[in-house]
């Protein structure tokens, strides 16, 4: 993106434009997650900006709302049941998933394309319908309003993003390392493990991680699913949206935004470090 | 002369050998994926099949009425008379089953998704039955007598045409149509809603991938023009949006959009409105609009600026070289290359649009929401299950039939995240 010496006067309003134009769609990007911030501090139970807070008045802004975050019950019973079901269902999700993603990374793998359109269907068919099913299903078998019922359901909900990272680092895995590997004598369970494990971990990471916040965000499944005992953080936030909005729902959209950041970071980081080890980028 | 066979080093055929190698290769992946498979069939597909068969399963009437439905095999409604004595008893050795189990009110309500009416019907069938004593005559004068209903042809009809253990009338329903006595037929012009809000999804899903497109384009194009530290840099700004919380997007909305919020203020506050003609943005069409394109914005930026990358810029220089001006380069050179990431962007953006339920719940009010917004309703409050899964299963459809354009234009194996 530069003005090259033969563009016309035109053509350089229209450069200048078009980055003006760029900053607007992402300051739209930006913007509504960044404004709830400082909205969480409001000393008043207001949604807007008071005019203390304008002023930068100290009195203005205070801790009330991440105060009631850390005391009310109801939240804390919330957290604690998204801490509990997302880590199993992304180790099952995880366990699952990297394993499939091995096999269909391999060569003549008979009907790829039939399974792998099975595997991806959690992603793709829209979620009041798997809920729908899931309820009627789960029903008759006794796991709805259970713990493990919620935990299976997200686990299959995480399963093809962890297919899809792990399938990407399988792209470049170079197979004659396996077959170096098999052939200094290692078997291959130790082939897995000492080479091809080590060599696939940012992908493996990665999904875990989209198949926690698979888990950790989901609130459709989880409504018709589970049952009061099994009230995650995003199901109250949603019957806290619905019914009164509570301005503790913007402390705890806060926090949860500052969770995305590190998992950002995490993310760029294990993907450099990804890239470094295909050689795929220098330094 | 035979063919010469070449054997391998222990005597067998190579062909046999290598056959044998690999069918064992293709056991052991088939055994890896295996475990997960067999998952998926047992906790995804299993229940969307079990909600398919929801959708035409229709026992309640024989499994309630077994008698009735026996003698009512041979009844004719065409024929203008109704059934016989015998087909009123049945009813009455019925029913009196079903009032000791107590599930006759549950087959009323079934019956009246079809016909309003039945459900009081049955329940005062049900006190009737109570009072006349087993084994006395004329019961056919007595149920009449009861509610002249059971002298109407057209309840009998319903019976019958209920009685199969498979019916269309989910679907027909979902579709705005019926199956009354005369046969199928649209409903009442004032009852039909489902196709106008099927066309309404249809049509914001359009306008949100639409507005997703525009949006994301110029970011694309930018990105994939940049130096790729600055590119990645910038690239936080998209994917920060789409790592945090769905609930927290819509939240954010939900405070900008109200009326006494953010924007709203900011309006009133630089005097470009008054503060009594404050905008409703929210809980209408608009505010799914702009909450939707917002939420599913990265998703088309993403697969958009993954085929960006690999368009050559030497093509747009060689047709500057050439005389075109930056417009007629971009339009006739570098756009026909984007066209496989608009393709993916939007196929994409729209299969995930087409079914959200959260945002248009919260921000949709009622002329804001889709049609998964009345799916739930009819699981979790009307509980018509039936309707909801015909519903559930109409939607299902068209996924899928973006999802095969999407496998077409894309492929399922190079879908990327991130």
């Amino acid at each position: 993106m530069a003005i090259q010496p033969y563009d016309s006067p035109l053509e350089k309003i229209w450069h200048y434009a078009f980055l003006v134009i760029c900053g607007l769609i992402f300051f739209f990007l930006i913007f509504p997650i960044l404004v709830i911030i400082p909205l969480s501090f409001n000393a008043e139970d207001f949604f807007t900006f008071t005019p203390k807070m304008l002023a930068l008045d100290p009195e203005g802004y205070s801790f009330k709302h991440y105060q009631d975050f850390f005391h009310n019950p109801d939240w804390q019973q919330a957290l604690w049941n998204s801490i509990r079901i997302a880590p199993a269902a992304t180790l099952l999700a995880t366990g699952f998933g990297t394993l499939a993603a091995i096999g269909l990374a391999r060569s003549h793998v008979p009907f790829r394309g039939a399974i792998m359109a099975i595997l991806i269907s959690p992603m793709i068919v829209p979620l009041i319908i798997s809920a729908a099913g899931m309820y009627f299903f789960y029903s008759r078998i006794g796991l709805q309003g259970t713990y493990w019922g919620v935990v299976l359901a997200h686990a299959v909900l995480g399963t093809p993003f962890v297919i899809i990272t792990v399938t990407a680092t399988l792209v470049g895995f170079d197979r004659s390392l396996e077959r170096a590997a098999a052939s200094l004598g290692a078997n291959p369970v130790t082939t897995f493990f000492k080479v091809q494990m080590p060599l696939i971990l940012p992908g493996v990471i990665s999904g875990a991680l989209f198949a926690f916040i698979t888990s950790f965000d989901e609130v459709v499944v989880v409504l018709f699913l589970g049952s009061a005992s099994q009230k995650t953080l995003p199901w109250q936030m949603f019957t806290g949206l619905r019914e009164q909005i509570s301005p503790t729902i913007l402390a705890v959209a806060s926090i949860l935004v500052a969770l995305s950041v590190v998992l950002l970071t995490f993310l760029e980081f294990m993907r450099r470090r990804s890239e470094r080890q295909r050689g795929l980028s220098p330094g | 002369m035979a063919e010469q066979q070449i054997l391998t080093g222990e005597g067998k055929p190579l062909k046999q050998a290598l056959r044998k190698a690999l069918r064992r290769e293709k056991m052991r992946s088939l055994l890896l994926i295996a475990p997960l498979l067999a998952f998926v069939l047992v906790a995804f597909i299993a229940p969307i099949g079990d909600m398919l068969f929801r959708s035409v399963e229709n026992n309640i009437v024989a499994d309630t009425l077994p008698k009735t439905t026996a003698a009512l095999r041979d009844w004719d409604p065409a024929e203008g008379q109704l059934p016989d004595e015998a087909a009123y008893e049945a009813l009455y050795d019925d029913l009196t089953v079903a009032v000791e189990k107590k599930i006759h009110t549950r087959l009323g309500s079934r019956l009246n998704y079809e016909q309003a009416g039945m459900s009081s019907l049955f329940r005062k069938a049900g006190r009737t039955v109570r009072n006349i004593e087993p084994g006395s005559p004329d019961i056919k004068a007595q149920l009449i007598e009861s509610d002249k209903d059971w002298g109407d042809l057209d309840t009998w009809a319903i019976l019958k045409m209920y009685s199969p253990a498979y019916t269309p009338g989910y679907f027909l329903n979902a579709v705005d149509a019926e199956m009354g006595p005369d046969g199928i037929g649209m409903k009442p012009e004032n009852e039909r809603i489902y196709l106008f809000l099927f066309g309404r999804t249809l049509m914001l899903s359009i306008i949100i991938t639409c507005s997703c497109l525009v949006l994301g384009y110029p970011i694309s194009y930018l990105l994939s023009h940049l130096p790729l530290s600055r590119a990645n840099l910038l690239m936080v700004l998209v994917l920060l949006p789409f790592w945090t919380s769905l609930l927290v997007r819509t939240s954010a909305w939900k405070v900008l959009l109200q009326q006494q919020g953010v924007i709203n203020d900011l309006l009133v506050w630089s005097g470009i409105v008054d503060n009594a003609g404050r905008l409703v943005m929210i809980n209408n069409a608009t505010g799914t609009i702009i909450a939707m394109t917002h939420i599913l914005l990265p998703f088309m930026i993403l697969p958009l600026y993954s085929v960006m990358k690999t368009i050559s810029p030497t093509y747009v220089r060689a047709a500057r070289s050439l005389g075109a001006t930056s417009w007629t380069a971009f339009w006739r050179i570098y756009f026909p290359q984007s066209v496989p990431g608009i393709g993916a962007g939007a196929v994409l953006v729209f299969i995930l649009s087409i079914g959200y339920y959260i945002t248009p719940e919260l921000v949709g009010g009622t002329s804001g929401i889709f049609i998964s917004n009345r799916i739930a309703y009819h699981i979790s409050s009307s509980l018509n299950w039936g309707l909801a899964a015909a519903l559930g299963t109409l939607l299902l459809v068209v996924v899928m039939f973006m999802f095969v354009l999407y496998d077409k234009i894309v492929g399922i194996d190079n879908v990327k995240l991130g």
